[in-house]
């Protein structure tokens, strides 16, 4: 299936989770989120949240500013 | 100072945008002696796997108030702020709702559109406003835990551009005032509390100062200077002199000519 993770296609099996995608960006838990065509995704959720073909998902983390 | 329900030490809010390192970073955090540290949230990208300001402040034991700095609607701001939750296990945030990239002046609609979602989401919200007496009224009415009005555009550094404004907010604000953006320099802190400000948050006139720990040690003695100034209580500016010290028991050591001079000037 097609997903969009932070604007770039990406190719993935289909069932792949949300934590998937996410440790495949990340070692970090503490200071990232992720928001799936917009909503939030809670951590809790992560694991049983699978995606679905032509989803954006957002992968975020912490970063100096304001 | 009590800010959103708790007490704080400090009256110096620190930003984290614009340090050349987070060893720079760290140095000033602690020598501004702040409690509350800003960050933002930004995609993840692996190419680019550098060390997150997370580390220092969580290290140096801070208090980490996410932003929602790039947001330009509303929306984008409620969903930036849900995710911050997400990320940082916390409800409070700096609610920014950008106008436009020249002036980075808050979009007074979406701002308080934003704030008053949010504040119903169970958020304490802490917002980046305009120096407009009207909107700060309104941002408290819809129950954000402060106002923040802008002394001039993010990262200007010229100071307070309109001090009767921040006066007027100051004057009759029933939440803290926190005086944010356009800090330059540690006299404009120290104006920011003369004027009535509760507590000053200050990041670009740091981070990209010669020396950003000398900087942010300065700013924070400005911002406990013109606090003190303001319980002092100052004297009111006058166009004319007033002596300070008394004229009577003054000798006369002058002849005729001198007396004549001064009734001249006096008449």
């Amino acid at each position: 299936m097609n997903v969009r993770v932070n604007g770039e296609r990406r190719e993935l099996d289909g069932g792949t989770s949300v934590a998937e995608v996410v440790r495949g960006l990340t070692d970090a838990e503490r200071g990232v989120a992720v928001a799936v065509d917009g909503e939030v995704v809670p951590r809790s959720a992560w694991s049983e949240t699978a995606l679905a073909d032509g989803q954006h998902v957002e992968v975020l983390r912490a970063v100096q500013g304001g | 100072m009590i800010l959103g329900g708790r007490e704080w030490g400090s009256r110096l809010i620190m930003g984290t945008g614009g340090f050349r390192s987070l060893d720079d970073l760290e140095a000033a955090l602690v020598a501004s002696q702040a409690e509350i540290v800003t960050v933002a949230l930004r995609r993840i990208d692996p190419a680019r796997t550098s060390a997150s300001p997370l580390d220092v402040i969580d290290r140096l034991g801070l208090f980490v108030l996410p932003n929602t700095a790039g947001c330009y609607t509303a929306r984008e701001a409620v969903r930036t702020a849900q995710l911050a939750r997400e990320a940082f296990g916390t409800d409070w945030i700096k609610l920014e709702v950008i106008g436009d990239d020249r002036t980075l002046y808050p979009d007074p609609v979406e701002l308080l559109v934003a704030a008053e979602r949010l504040v119903a989401d169970g958020f304490v919200v802490l917002p980046y406003a305009n120096d407009d007496p009207i909107l700060a009224r309104r941002l408290e009415a819809v129950g954000c835990a402060a106002v923040m009005p802008l002394g001039s555009p993010i990262g200007a550094g010229r100071g307070i551009d309109n001090p009767h404004h921040i006066r007027l907010i100051a004057e009759e604000a029933g939440v803290p005032v926190v005086l944010d953006a356009g800090i330059g320099t540690a006299s404009d802190a120290a104006k920011a509390m003369e004027l009535g400000c509760d507590a000053v948050l200050c990041a670009s006139a740091v981070s990209r100062a010669d020396d950003p720990a000398a900087m942010a040690r300065a700013i924070r003695l400005g911002v406990e200077a013109g606090w003190e100034a303001r319980r002092a209580g100052r004297i009111p500016a006058r166009l004319h002199a007033q002596a300070s010290t008394a004229s009577l028991g003054l000798a006369e050591l002058g002849d005729e000519a001198d007396v004549r001079r001064v009734d001249v000037q006096q008449a």
